[in-house]
């Protein structure tokens, strides 16, 4: 056990290595420049220079990177070109609303999508299951920033039940975390229909039933936990997902978490913070499949981690 | 004393007909496109306590809807009852709601499946599904149902019944899985008991302790049984009385000492004609001393690595084939069995350069590589494989024209024209017709996938064909047939057969040579009359003496062999199995020492 852990934290260690290189290396070509847009328009071409000088973008690639990497292995971000404070901080800062947004929209899909999914299976080729496939599917095809505005229309705008944006009590979740999660909870009701379909098709549902035990407990008891394996190892794949989807959410809703910083640096071309935001969403990637797969063998006895 | 002893005798002589189910005209269709197609036709019979019947029958003779049927567990909602009466006791089953019938259901009649690898729960311990099937019909205090858990697992004769409560199903053999599944269904002690096929997934020597026990808890509890199977050497030394069946209708009924000595029915003459029985096989043929061999193997070992630790270093070795040697000579049958897990596939797969080795491997005069791949072409061609399931190894979205077409099109043989010639030749010689090659597989049944499967091993016109479990999984009748079919080949063309089977009497009734194989190695060989007629090894003579025989008035010597797993071939590196030494016992006939 401490032994895969090491390897696995060992394995993140790289990925992560392999993130920080490529997207440093993609900014670093990106064609816009990122000291016009710290000088100004007015700035002279020698305090365009000087500028350069300071931030030591006028070094070679490799230069730029070691110094970068070096920095990280102390926990150095880097400073932000544009706000002046250390990337860390404003990441530190913006972090808790994001997790905080995250929570509530993978709460939201899973008790959602796996109902969903559930329901459709059991009563499977019904109006039901017809039904709940077409709204799951509209689910997975929405665009999110259309999903996001529908919501404010009609429950903001029109019925006035949450508001229209901001951040600080549970009802002002509620939108944002159900636009993240509806995305999810078509992936989930799909996935989890067809897991229980050919769970409920197993030989052990059917000695479950020559038992004589109540259906419901079938499905709770037998069912459920079997379909929902292979779900769990999805969920760590769907933190990546989430982060693609909290720049956008995060912006319609004036939700101030590391989406709407990732946004605003773009903007701006602020390196440092896309770099440190960057990174800061593939550590919840890694850490998100990790945790995933240290959960399984609690789940499943046949699993052992070696 | 003496009025009880009478009495005793007397209830032996005519013991008391209290029936406890019975099945009136019962009818179960499946819903399909053009209407009800009847699946089970107007079946009537009736069952006492303490009594065991048969219903016998191929597959789709309906003999498993039937035990569904009584249980209420048809699968919903396409397969339903559509007439008739199952009556337990004085209750009519099948007018019961759903919740009603979940009272009688593992209380009053309870069912073992075929599957014991299967029908388990992989994510919840023994203890946790035993207590569950009490828990759900009787309301007992915790600790008396522990108490009567653990009684359920003696009576099964499990080892250690307290850390199996704890164990997960996949840490339990098949046949001690199948236990549990007796336990489960004898704890609340039914009336009836459903067992469906109960020991076809068992090796043999687990299935002979299997129905060992089950004839033991009848005695003891009086439950009916209700033994649904295809294998006639179970029904008769279980059965009371017989049902045969055929597409979904009661063909014969009757005691099993009338149905095995008088089958009033063709069907049934048929099936009894078909089973294989020990001691009858082997035509006049005999292996004349060839001096050609097909295949030399010799001292092939094959282990696979189980790495563990954070370098995944290699810390133990699965010896699967250790130190075996033999020859097959041109034109001969040369069988393998044993049981699972004892190596015989894997001598197989090596044979045709799937599996890395040690040791050397000469098919044909050329000598095989040993990374276990980059078999010379040559080489494939010269070997042909025929696998278990017919189904699995044809592509279902190919024409079966195609598929047998296909080995001749990868060797680059032949024009178009002359590989159709072919494989209208090779269809007609295997028994199936010309307008069949343009049809896909699953238009076909089990046997004639089989056969399609030999005419496409036959294309290539290979010297040696190795067929693995190659007719286990077909019907008796069509196993027969298949069976004629490879000995008619193997005369006609000069074929090699490497034969592996775990089935003692097919074996007995094709091979030439056998070789028993226990743990990875060859514990004895010698011609088929040697290894049959003069068993020398214990092993060897433990695995015939399991065969269930086909004659209700064979009477089992009363056998005092302590029950035990095979050991694991799982070990430490450096602590690798001694190769056992063969000694010669007679001319060709090797026994371990």
């Amino acid at each position: 056990m401490a032994g895969y852990l090491l390897q696995r934290l060992f394995q993140s260690a790289l990925i992560l290595l392999g993130v920080s290189l490529v997207t440093f290396f993609l900014l670093y070509a990106l064609p816009a420049d990122p000291v016009r847009q710290i000088a100004g328009r007015s700035a002279t071409a020698q305090t365009v220079e000087n500028i350069r000088q300071q931030l030591g973008l006028d070094q070679p690639f490799v230069v730029q990177y070691w110094r970068y990497l070096t920095g990280l292995v102390q926990g150095d971000l880097g400073r932000s070109y544009l706000q002046k404070s250390q990337v860390s901080e404003l990441i530190a800062a913006r972090l808790p609303a994001s997790l905080l947004l995250m929570v509530g929209a993978i709460v939201f899909e899973l008790v959602l999508g796996l109902t969903m999914g559930v329901i459709a299976a059991l009563r499977r080729g019904s109006a039901t299951d017809q039904t709940l496939m077409i709204v799951s599917f509209i689910g997975v095809s929405a665009p999110q920033f259309v999903v996001g505005l529908l919501l404010l229309y009609v429950f903001a705008v029109q019925l006035g039940w949450f508001p229209i944006g901001g951040y600080g009590t549970f009802s002002h979740l509620v939108l944002p975390a159900a636009t993240m999660g509806i995305l999810g909870s078509g992936w989930y009701s799909r996935m989890m229909r067809s897991s229980m379909i050919e769970v409920l098709r197993q030989d052990y549902i059917r000695t479950a039933r020559a038992k004589g035990l109540a259906r419901y407990r079938v499905i709770l008891r037998h069912a459920l936990p079997n379909a929902i394996l292979p779900i769990i190892a999805m969920i760590g794949i769907d933190v990546g997902i989430f982060m693609g989807g909290i720049v956008v959410v995060e912006s319609v809703f004036g939700w101030p978490g590391i989406g709407q910083l990732a946004w605003q640096a773009i903007q701006r071309i602020d390196i440092p913070i896309i770099m440190g935001v960057t990174l800061v969403s593939a550590c919840a990637i890694v850490l998100g499949n990790l945790l995933a797969d240290l959960v399984t063998p609690f789940i499943d006895p046949r699993i052992r981690l070696r | 004393m003496k009025l009880a002893e009478k009495e005793i005798s007397g209830a032996a002589l005519a013991p008391e007909r209290k029936e406890v189910l019975s099945v009136q005209d019962l009818t179960v269709s499946v819903r399909s496109a053009n209407g009800l197609t009847p699946l089970v036709s107007n079946l009537s019979f009736s069952i006492s306590k303490g009594e065991t019947l048969a219903i016998a029958g191929e597959s789709g003779s309906g003999k498993s809807i039937t035990s569904l049927a009584i249980m209420g567990l048809l699968p919903p909602p396409a397969v339903r009852v559509t007439g008739g009466k199952i009556n337990l006791g004085e209750v009519e089953l099948t007018k019961l709601p759903e919740a009603e019938m979940q009272r009688y259901r593992g209380d009053r009649i309870a069912m073992i499946f075929q599957e014991p690898m299967t029908s388990l729960n992989p994510i919840m311990t023994i203890g946790q599904q035993l207590t569950e099937a009490l828990e759900a019909h009787e309301d007992l205090p915790r600790k008396e149902v522990q108490a009567r858990v653990l009684e359920a697992l003696r009576a099964v004769r499990i080892s250690e019944p307290e850390r199996r409560l704890r164990q997960y199903p996949h840490e339990l053999s098949g046949g001690m899985r199948q236990r549990v599944m007796i336990a489960m269904a004898i704890a609340l002690k039914p009336d009836v008991l459903i067992a469906d096929e109960p020991t076809t997934a068992l090796d043999v020597t687990v299935q002979r302790e299997v129905l060992n026990l089950l004839r033991d808890l009848q005695a003891e509890l009086g439950t009916a049984i209700i033994l649904i199977t295809h294998d006639m050497g179970v029904v008769a030394e279980m059965a009371d009385r017989v049902i045969v069946m055929q597409s979904g209708r009661m063909v014969e009924e009757g005691s099993v000492d009338g149905i095995f000595r008088a089958p009033g029915r063709r069907y049934t003459q048929d099936l009894l004609a078909a089973v294989p029985r020990m001691g009858k096989g082997g035509h006049k043929r005999q292996s004349k001393p060839a001096e050609d061999f097909v295949a030399c193997i010799d001292d092939l070992s094959v282990r696979f690595d189980i790495r563990s630790g954070l370098f995944g270093r290699v810390s133990h070795h699965v010896h699967a084939v250790h130190h075996v040697s033999f020859d097959i000579a041109a034109g001969e049958t040369f069988a393998i069995v044993g049981e699972s897990g004892c190596g015989k596939s894997t001598v197989a797969k090596t044979m045709v350069g799937l599996v890395p080795f040690q040791g050397d491997i000469d098919i044909a005069g050329c000598a095989l590589g040993r990374e276990g791949r980059d078999a010379p072409k040559s080489l494939r061609r010269d070997v042909q494989m025929i696998f278990q399931d017919p189904m699995a190894s044809l592509d279902p979205r190919m024409k079966v024209g195609d598929l047998v077409a296909e080995p001749l099109v990868i060797h680059g043989i032949g024009s178009a024209q002359e590989r159709a010639e072919r494989v209208r030749y090779l269809f007609n010689r295997v028994g199936l017709s010309d307008d069949q090659i343009d049809r896909y597989p699953h238009e076909f049944s089990g046997g004639q996938r089989q056969r399609i499967c030999i005419a496409r091993s036959l294309a290539l016109q290979p010297k040696l064909i190795i067929a693995d479990e190659s007719v286990s999984a077909l019907d008796v009748t069509v196993q027969a047939r298949v069976l004629d079919l490879l000995q008619a080949l193997k005369e006609e063309f000069g074929i090699a057969f490497l034969f592996i089977s775990h089935d003692m009497a097919v074996v007995e009734n094709i091979a030439d040579r056998v070789a028993v194989m226990y743990l990875g190695q060859i514990v004895e060989t010698g011609s088929r009359a040697q290894v049959f007629g003069a068993p020398q090894h214990p092993y060897t003579r433990r695995l015939i003496e399991a065969v269930p025989v086909p004659d209700p008035s064979f009477k089992r010597p009363v056998e005092v062999r302590p029950s035990g797993e095979v050991p694991s071939p799982m070990r430490a590196v450096g602590d690798a199995p001694k190769a056992v030494k063969l000694r010669e016992v007679s001319a060709g006939h090797l026994v371990a020492q």
